[in-house]
């Protein structure tokens, strides 16, 4: 089945097909980036907002690098929620993007549902770059884009996340990716991190960092926030990487090939130690080279979704006329 | 002297345990007589109430009228109109106001307003709702206060609650709690379980009330005072509360139409009009609280309205104040959601509506007896219609219910004998018989 989406939001209910083109389509542009002249007039004409009420570096130029290379013109915005009144702001936005014949927002925003709420209020295409602790479905396309890279395709293939999953929104996403292509999931994380019931999205839940990667695939390794420890959700980061710190020794006791992840960025020493980050087996930077090229590829995606929409609008103005 | 006859309405009164076609004459502003084929001479008013049900006003014992403070989401008046659309009689107003209630002269300001129906004020437990320094009670009993409640606030501080209920034993008013364990709500904005992990909402759990009101119901227990549980919502607090009264603690409760009709899942709209206080819980808390209403441990089904205005609503879901509109919608969500599918009856529902808020609150009303006050509403059972924005008298419309088809509808509302609400289109369209009527066969989108 087509792409059909004319929002991306998040990938709960995305289908396998789905999924696969956009990660056909995003192996196309792959190509593309190891080009000498690396852009295409895919998108030219194109206008794409990037909306970013949260700090972030990578995600933000990530999207403005797949923009640049896609020919679409674009504009970006970056504030922090504390420095302006919530949700007057998003709204206020909302209004001026209308108002300025934007073709696509990108929006990074700590609320979850913000990117929902967006898509409710303006006519042009939203794209969920991280909302709250909700879902980052591009993150989660890349994760899955660099796995499907290294592994082949992802049925039956176990694939484990270990961390902080419940203030996590790339965790979420994954699972839903990960579920809808036939790999098995294992989170693994303090008891303190796991939300509510979250084995009902068809994952195995452990606390045993051993039993939950000896035998994965892959194993993601999320960031962990060191304002945790004063939420009280942990006693110290150091007793935290005593018992889920992943290093070397760690590493040791996993297969042979097992493929080492990290949306980044890294708390080195905390979550991940230094020599694994940069070891043969982490992919980390394939990951963020793999950004660029899924963004590229669900942006097309979107933008022919518009176009068909667009076509169907004039076909019928015809019929009147 | 001013006659109104009510005739040929099928009369539900729990109280007189009334349940058949009666006619109801009404003299100078008292129920004077309930019979069969009551005469009256030219100088009466008739209210034909053929094929609807009358029973007395509706007590709707948890309301937030934001006058003083905010007048911009509602006023006195403004609520006062809306409960009268809804057939709603008398409400207790809760003190969250701006200031407070919780002095005798903002108490007389809220019970001698100027309003169709009767307004009677809940005054605060603790000075400001801050938690620490009990309100002059008994001064504020004599004012006017029918209970007290730092509503939305919880008393944190065991000490101060149960002085708070010693005292109020005293001055013969219940204590109203909206138990909560802020530390465990914490930042939370919805209900904690599947639905809010697939949200990516911050959580608050179950226990965040469920601990407060074990906690209440055992100070009330210790006290031997009056406590009276604001809007349960959940399986455990239901169970909490049917043992208490096993016990012999003299402990009620009220739930909201929300919590019997919608659930967690349904705020992954993000729909910023689901966000309450407590929060949506899940499907089986949802039956949980329907057993309770249908076995008796749930005494009242109030609305918790609780206007708030667009510009506070069109945010994101995390930053909306919580709280929804009620008054309006009650009559019509208990019909459809629990009389009609058979989960209490007819009569049990004008108890949890009328009866048994009147007699928590000690006020008079909720009868329709020969010498009680003339407070009737009449209803429609059998008329489906859609809920829309601009029906609401209410000044906010913050209600998740827009959109959605009910079943039952408020036709009349009398207020001490003088008709304060008369539904128009009932009488262009849907009267019985000759109007375009709705089918009774609409689907319910339950």
């Amino acid at each position: 089945m087509r792409w059909t989406g004319r929002h991306l939001l998040g990938l709960e209910g995305v289908t396998r097909e789905e999924l696969l083109e956009v990660l056909d389509t995003a192996a196309k542009f792959r190509e593309i980036l190891d080009r000498p002249v690396k852009k295409v007039p895919t998108l030219r004409g194109v206008t794409i907002a990037n909306l970013f009420f949260e700090p972030s570096t990578r995600t933000r130029m990530s999207f403005e690098l797949a923009e640049k290379r896609l020919s679409a013109d674009t504009v970006s915005f970056s504030t922090t929620t504390s420095s302006v009144k919530k949700g007057e702001t998003l709204r206020d936005t909302a209004r001026n993007i209308e108002a300025m014949m934007v073709d696509m927002v990108v929006l990074r925003h700590g609320s979850p549902g913000a990117p929902h709420f967006l898509s409710q209020h303006i006519d042009a295409s939203v794209i969920n770059a991280g909302d709250g602790a909700h879902e980052h479905p591009t993150q989660a396309l890349l994760d899955l884009f660099t796995m499907r890279e290294r592994l082949g395709e992802l049925d039956g293939k176990s694939v484990t996340i270990v961390g902080d999953i419940l203030h996590s929104r790339v965790a979420k996403s994954d699972v839903y990716g990960l579920r809808a292509l036939g790999a098995d999931v294992t989170i693994c994380g303090p008891t303190t991190f796991l939300p509510a019931e979250i084995e009902r999205l068809g994952v195995t839940v452990t606390t045993d960092i051993h039993e939950a990667t000896h035998d994965a695939d892959v194993v993601n390794i999320l960031r962990i926030q060191r304002e945790r420890q004063e939420g009280g959700f942990l006693p110290s980061l150091r007793e935290y990487t005593a018992l889920f710190g992943i290093d070397a020794e760690r590493v040791a006791r996993m297969r042979p090939d097992v493929v080492i992840m990290h949306p980044g960025p890294i708390n080195r020493g905390v979550e991940l130690t230094p020599d694994v980050a940069d070891s043969g087996r982490s992919v980390i930077l394939e990951q963020v080279t793999n950004g660029v090229a899924v963004r590229m590829a669900i942006m097309f995606l979107i933008s022919r979704v518009r176009a068909a929409e667009r076509a169907e609008e004039l076909e019928l103005l015809e019929v009147e006329l | 002297m001013r006659k109104l006859l009510v005739r040929g309405g099928h009369v539900v009164d729990p109280a007189t345990r009334t349940d058949e076609p009666l006619d109801l004459l009404i003299v100078d502003g008292v129920v004077a007589e309930t019979g069969l084929g009551i005469s009256v001479g030219e100088d009466a008013r008739i209210v034909d109430a053929e094929g609807s049900v009358v029973t007395p006003g509706l007590v709707d014992m948890h309301v937030h009228l934001r006058e003083p403070g905010r007048e911009d989401e509602e006023t006195i008046e403004s609520g006062s109109r809306a409960a009268a659309h809804g057939g709603v009689t008398a409400v207790a107003a809760m003190p969250n106001t701006e200031p407070a209630i919780d002095s005798a002269s903002w108490v007389e300001f809220v019970r001698t307003h100027e309003s169709p129906i009767e307004v009677y004020p809940i005054a605060a437990i603790t000075k400001g709702r801050e938690g620490r320094n009990l309100t002059e009670m008994a001064e504020l009993a004599g004012a006017g206060a029918v209970a007290f409640s730092d509503d939305g606030s919880p008393v944190a501080n065991s000490c101060v609650m149960r002085r708070a209920l010693e005292y109020s034993a005293m001055v013969e008013r219940p204590i109203i709690s909206h138990s909560e364990d802020l530390d465990l709500s914490g930042s939370g904005v919805m209900n904690e379980g599947l639905a809010s992990t697939l949200a990516g909402l911050r959580p608050i759990p179950a226990a965040a009330e469920e601990v407060a009101v074990a906690r209440d119901i055992i100070l009330a227990g210790m006290t031997g005072a009056r406590l009276h549980i604001a809007h349960v919502s959940t399986a455990g607090s239901v169970e909490l509360v049917r043992r208490a009264k096993s016990d012999g603690i003299a402990v009620t409760c009220e739930t909201c139409p929300h919590y019997f009709t919608l659930t967690d899942d349904d705020v992954r709209s993000y729909d910023t009009n689901l966000r309450v206080s407590p929060p949506l819980r899940t499907a089986s808390d949802v039956a949980a609280i329907k057993v309770g209403l249908a076995d008796g441990t749930i005494d009242a089904i109030a609305s918790d309205h609780a206007p708030h205005s667009l510009e506070e609503k069109q945010v994101e879901f995390d930053a909306a104040p919580p709280g929804m509109i009620g008054l309006e919608t009650l009559l019509p969500l208990t019909l459809t959601q629990l009389v009609q599918p058979g989960t209490v009856t007819l009569e049990r529902a004008i108890e949890l509506l009328s009866t048994d808020p009147a007699s928590i609150l000690g006020i008079e009303h909720g009868s329709l007896a020969p010498g009680a006050l003339a407070d009737v509403t009449i209803f429609d059972t059998d008329w489906a219609w859609e809920i829309s924005e601009s029906w609401f008298l209410s000044k906010s419309r913050n209600s998740p219910f827009t959109g959605r088809t009910v079943r039952g509808r408020v036709t009349h509302t009398i207020s001490r004998g003088e008709i304060v609400f008369e539904e128009t289109a009932f009488d262009a369209g849907h009267a019985r018989g000759k109007g375009e009527r709705e089918p009774d066969e609409l689907p319910l989108r339950i």
